[in-house]
């Protein structure tokens, strides 16, 4: 960054006498959009075409696939649509915080970027606070929420935003104590210091690691997807109880902004299991060109958060919605008690083993392939059963 | 069981479950979807998957209408308007009009059947989404032509037989609900 400054600087371009301070800032704000608008948004409107493709296979329909070579560009119809509607402010409504609400949840979206280690080199801004500074911006989903359901001066948005605000508050907790493990058997917060403990082999990724990181992901998947206002846990815009929740009252883009926000905060989910469980951008030591290498890191990263989103999405299409009181009980009384026995079990597994067990990982990894393996057993026995034609295509 | 048996019996149950349905949507994953893409992606027309009987739009045949009234009679809607009149040359009747109201039609069928030639029968098309009402209005007779004149016998003339023969197998199905006998040619008239 400071580099690209100081080039931009001797290039002359921008005269003779302009400060360094205001040249800088330039470069953020445009280097900021570029990535905002070429990467975070557009991911965000291909999940949506992505997750209502995947939709439509769960239950036996084809989903959008007219616009572009097989509905590729719906989001961008979608998109467009929604920025050429109406913005309208109800006359009731907080005119200030109703406006001002979508602008955080997406805030909420856009600022985990800057600590989303792509690559070995790629990553915005290596803080060694990474991980805390992860799980502290995407809470502040929690106030655009409640603020717009707050502002919405409606009932269903605020039964919505109050739902939400219980719901993301209370998941932090086994979110947070789901990450403490990794930071145990780590001692840093830092993504990059993070992956760089673990390796691209299976049975050295954290997931793997012992038993209590095992359950550890699990939970802090689940508990994400009940912050990312998920199905089974999107009690805060449950359709048939609340019409939309906090984003009923919203039209057109703002609108847009809360749910680009949701489908993105996949990408976020998914970025922060892989670097903590899934050994991150870890690859095997192929190429001593540095491009090659951070190519194929970038890759391997994305593959794992890929698949995690695509997970989500399955979960979405297998599991209906849970009661607000299930909802609670689930976390208060299961997540909260496991995830602390996780942390001391953790602890005292460090306290046995500083440097890590390493049977200890080619076992689980062994158990997590039999479990696939019956897992997969079961596919094929529900796919027989169903007595139809086979079809492996992927697209229709 | 006490409270932690039912406690660890929880977690068991829903992870368990959650195995299982997350296995049965994966499941889904291979299978072909039952979508039928209509109406621009089907294998085949779906007009041409419809029954014979099925009572779409109606047409008419004019080479064997008779001019006989029988279906603008029949329709209780009147949908249907024919205008006849003698021609005093031939002493045959010259159907100068022959226009069908789609957008009037209930297709209940009516008219079909005592049609004598099986001339005005429902077709499998059913797709008549227009922009305008008076589009709907399907004007068969375009200058003034001779009614068909049904003849002793068979139909001799081989332009006309096809057509006749057709009309009769639509009546033997419209009479004979389920039954596909084969067409009987010609009418006595």
């Amino acid at each position: 960054m400071r580099t690209l400054v100081q080039t931009l600087l001797a290039s002359g371009f921008f005269g003779r006498n302009t400060p360094y301070d205001l040249v800088a800032a330039i470069a953020v704000f445009v280097l900021s959009a570029a990535v905002f608008l070429g990467v975070a948004f557009p991911f965000a409107g291909i999940v949506s075409w992505v997750e209502r493709r995947v939709w439509a296979r769960i239950q036996s329909r084809v989903g959008p696939n007219r616009v572009g070579p097989n509905g590729f560009l719906q989001w961008l119809a979608d998109g467009v649509k929604h920025v050429c509607k109406e913005d309208i402010v109800p006359t009731d409504a907080d005119p200030v915080l109703f406006k001002m609400a979508p602008y955080l949840v997406v805030l909420a979206f856009v600022l985990p970027w800057a600590v989303m280690p792509f690559s070995s080199a790629l990553i915005l801004a290596d803080l060694n606070v990474g991980i805390l500074y992860m799980t502290a911006v995407t809470a502040i989903t929690v106030v655009g929420v409640l603020m717009a359901g707050w502002a919405s001066n409606d009932k269903w948005s605020l039964i919505g935003g109050i739902r939400s605000a219980a719901q993301i508050v209370s998941y932090e907790i086994p979110a947070g104590l789901s990450i403490f493990p990794v930071v145990l058997m780590t001692g840093t917060l830092s993504m990059q210091g993070i992956i760089r403990a673990q390796g691209w082999a299976p049975q050295h990724w954290f997931l793997f690691a012992n038993p209590f990181t095992f359950v550890a992901a699990n939970i802090l998947f689940i508990s994400a997807l009940a912050e990312g206002n998920r199905t089974p846990f999107d009690l805060p815009e449950a359709e048939s109880e609340l019409v939309a929740g906090f984003a009923t009252e919203y039209s057109g883009m703002r609108y847009l902004f809360f749910f680009m926000a949701e489908w993105g905060n996949l990408f976020i989910i998914g970025a922060i299991i892989a670097t903590l469980f899934l050994g991150g951008w870890q690859f095997p030591r192929v190429s001593n060109n540095p491009v090659v290498m951070n190519v194929l890191e970038l890759i391997t990263f994305n593959v794992k958060v890929l698949f995690l989103v695509f997970v989500s999405m399955w979960v979405r299409g297998t599991l209906p919605r849970v009661r607000i009181d299930q909802l609670m009980t689930l976390c208060w009384k299961y997540f909260v008690p496991i995830a602390f026995a996780n942390m001391i079990g953790t602890a005292i597994w460090v306290a046995i083993w500083p440097e890590g067990n390493p049977v200890a990982g080619y076992i689980m990894f062994a158990a997590g392939i039999v479990v696939a393996i019956v897992f997969i057993r079961r596919v094929v026995f529900y796919a027989k059963r169903s007595q139809m034609e086979l079809y492996y295509y992927p697209t229709i | 069981m006490g409270a932690i048996g039912s406690y660890v019996e929880n977690i068991k149950d829903a992870v368990t479950t959650i195995f299982e349905g997350m296995a049965v949507t994966a499941s889904h994953f291979v299978r072909k979807p039952y979508t039928v893409q209509y109406p621009d992606r089907t294998e085949v027309r779906v007009q041409d998957t419809l029954p014979f009987r099925y009572r779409g739009i109606l047409e008419v045949d004019l080479e064997i209408c008779t001019g006989c009234l029988a279906c603008e009679r029949a329709c209780p809607i009147d949908c249907i308007v024919i205008a006849v009149e003698k021609d005093p040359a031939t002493r045959g009747m010259i159907i100068s009009q022959f226009d069908i109201d789609i957008a009037k039609c209930m297709f209940c069928g009516l008219c079909s059947e005592p049609c004598p030639t099986g001339s005005i029968h429902h077709t499998t098309e059913f797709e008549g989404a227009d922009f305008s009402l008076e589009s709907l209005i399907r004007r068969f007779v375009k200058e003034p032509i001779h009614a068909y004149k049904a003849k002793k016998g068979p139909e001799t003339d081989p332009r006309l037989a096809p057509i006749l023969s057709r009309g009769m197998h639509y009546l033997d199905q419209w009479a004979q609900p389920g039954g596909d006998k084969p067409a009987a040619g010609t009418e006595e008239s």
